[in-house]
């Protein structure tokens, strides 16, 4: 296995507050990565540095051996990064299509959009039934399967997933994480933020755990779910 | 049974409902005021009704070009930009020495029209590079600043271009001959000037044009999307910069063409004009539900409309209300829909 992305050593911050103070991680091409931590654990802010929405303060992330850090976010998109962000963040007064065309903006291949339009419809038929509705209407569930799915519209290599399965009712959750393990089988490389550890851990191949900042655990994800500590603290046994 | 039927009724909390009812009442009281008001004048004096009308709503074209430039950046930054009205009048005075002064022209003629032509394309490239300058000099360096900084920078750009338009204009209004056919002609007895009637044969198509770049476009799909969520317009790869640079220019464009088409109906420029039209197309954007494109041509013709029939007909305020009809109406809206108009119904806001 090849490294599709490299984070070394990253520091960011808000101004004068510092949310990443150490964090370096590798995904592999054809992996699902996950990252779980306990709240304002930094697992967002290294996400938005890696989709280019922060700047570290210093260290190095590559994505297919080149350096990526600094360049600015619209650009990642383009190197074939796509982010669907924490809270959803879809385009509520746009509809569901307008949405998904947006996921879509850099692309000129019309086949291949159309494509990749029928593939996410396939994956959630709920929002082909949807596609003329005003997306803010939209129940909290149906956002999070049109957030993934216009990430998704843009054919990453790397899918950045921060909680998509956040405020979701447990058949729902479940439905989320077959469908993430469905993406992958597609030949997309994930790497996912999750509170619902137990779930993710099962989902994914090696994890990482944050803690204020820093990389506190790693390691394949079926030892990490054996692992003590991680199922006192984030496991909740 | 009876409490799911409830909950079907169920159309807001008792504050939403009085709030509706108020607004409802309000508007019809208004609308059969107007109503009453026009009927009388138009049984009173039919031709001269429709004669105003039509000059109202060319004034209401006018006001819609510098309304636009208003709510397209307050839709993309939230930004009231208060240069956007001295930005019209430098257009104004910049189409006068266009035409008047360097190409020389100061009749209708075929040379004339032409160059009436050229300035449309010059001044609205004109308008769309200064207002681009100002966000990129002044305004973005600001964007993360608290709202106050970038409304003082904006104030402080209107005290600039209003002093270069002074000392380009000159302190006392200047008058110019107007190069588009210029005589009247009688429809049903009714007088309409050629000026008027050319003024929305070049208008309609440009709002048309703009409509279309907002909605169908991909520079205005990344508008839409840049104006509801920056950081998920950046992540779906608008450059997000680039876009609103672009508003500004499309806003600037449109500010070029008023000062044109100002310049060409009424004659007359001064460095004072931002100050005046600025303020009632404000007032139109506001009146229209600011952000809202449509919003504001909608808002913009009535306030024109509502002030041709002021000034213009036999039972009114008169000229001299004109201003105060304005604000009244301003202050109306913002009591009983603070939304304004369109403000709610539609769901596009750039
Ligand atoms: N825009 C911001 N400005 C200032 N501080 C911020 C900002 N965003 C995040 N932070 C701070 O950075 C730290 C890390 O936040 P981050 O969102 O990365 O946490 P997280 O691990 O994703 O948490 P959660 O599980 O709650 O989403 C927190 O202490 C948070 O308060
Ligand atoms: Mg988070």
């Amino acid at each position: 296995m090849t490294s599709l992305l490299e984070v070394k050593n990253i520091e960011v911050a808000y101004g004068k507050i510092v949310a990443v103070k150490d964090v370096s991680l590798t995904v592999n091409e054809g992996e699902i990565v996950t990252l779980i931590g306990s709240n304002g654990a930094g697992k967002s802010t290294t996400l938005r540095t890696i989709s280019g929405l922060l700047k570290p303060k210093s260290g190095e992330i590559t994505f297919k051996g080149d350096r990526i850090d600094g360049t600015p976010g619209h650009e990642i998109v383009g190197l074939g990064i796509c982010h669907a962000p924490e809270g959803r963040r879809i385009f509520q007064r746009m509809s569901v299509r307008e949405n998904l065309e947006l996921g879509a903006f850099l692309r000129n291949d019309k086949a291949g959009v159309d494509s990749d339009m029928d593939r996410v419809l396939d994956l959630f038929p709920r929002l082909k039934e949807r596609i003329e509705q005003r997306a803010g209407t939209m129940s909290g569930g149906e956002q999070q399967m049109l957030a993934v799915s216009r990430a998704l519209m843009g054919s990453p290599k790397l899918l950045l997933l921060d909680e998509p399965s956040m405020g979701l009712a447990p058949v729902l959750v479940e439905m989320i994480f077959d469908t993430i393990s469905k993406i992958r089988q597609q030949g997309t490389t994930i790497l996912l933020i999750e509170q619902n550890a137990m779930a993710a851990l099962e989902v994914a191949d090696r994890a990482y755990v944050l803690e204020s900042g820093k990389v506190k655990l790693s390691g394949k994800a079926a030892d990490l779910r054996k692992n003590d500590e991680i199922t006192k603290a984030y496991l909740g046994h | 049974m009876a409490k799911v039927a409830e909950l079907q009724k169920f159309k807001g909390t008792r504050g939403q409902i009085r709030r509706q009812r108020v607004e409802r009442i309000g508007a019809i009281i208004i609308s059969l005021v107007l109503a009453l008001w026009m009927l009388v004048n138009i049984i009173e004096a039919p031709s001269q009704f429709a004669q105003v009308a039509i000059l109202g709503l060319r004034n209401g074209l006018l006001y819609a070009f510098i309304a636009l430039g208003y709510t397209l950046v307050y839709g993309i930054i939230e930004l009231i930009n208060f240069a956007h009205g001295d930005l019209f009048m430098l257009s104004a005075v910049f189409s006068s020495f266009f035409i008047t002064v360097w190409f020389n022209q100061d009749a209708s003629n075929p040379a004339g029209w032409l160059t009436f032509i050229l300035c449309l394309f010059a001044v609205m490239v004109f308008g769309a590079v200064i207002n681009v300058l100002i966000e990129r000099l002044a305004y973005r360096r600001l964007r993360h600043a608290p709202r106050l900084a970038p409304l003082i920078t904006a104030v402080g750009m209107s005290f600039l271009l209003n002093f270069i338009g002074l000392k380009w204009n000159g302190s006392t209004p200047r008058q110019w001959p107007t190069v588009i056919p210029n005589f009247d002609i009688y429809v049903a007895g009714v007088r309409i000037n050629m000026v008027t009637i050319m003024l929305f044969l070049v208008g309609i198509p440009l709002l048309l044009g703009l409509n279309y770049i907002v909605t169908k476009t991909k520079n205005g799909k990344a508008m839409r999307a840049t104006a509801q969520d920056r950081d998920a317009a950046a992540l779906m790869g608008i450059n997000v910069n680039k876009t609103i640079a672009f508003t500004f220019a499309i806003g600037g464009a449109m500010a070029g063409a008023a000062g044109l088409f100002y310049q060409q109906a009424v004659g007359t420029t001064n460095y004072n004009l931002g100050f005046q039209l600025g303020l009632i197309a404000f007032t139109s954007a506001v009146l229209g539900g600011i952000g809202n494109l449509w919003g504001a041509v909608v808002g913009a013709m009535l306030i024109g409309f509502i002030q041709g029939l002021n000034d213009g007909l036999p039972i009114a305020f008169g000229q001299q209300w004109s201003q105060s009809v304005v604000f009244t109406i301003l202050i109306i809206i913002l009591v009983f829909k603070p939304a304004g108009l369109l403000g709610k119904v539609t769901t596009e806001k750039v």
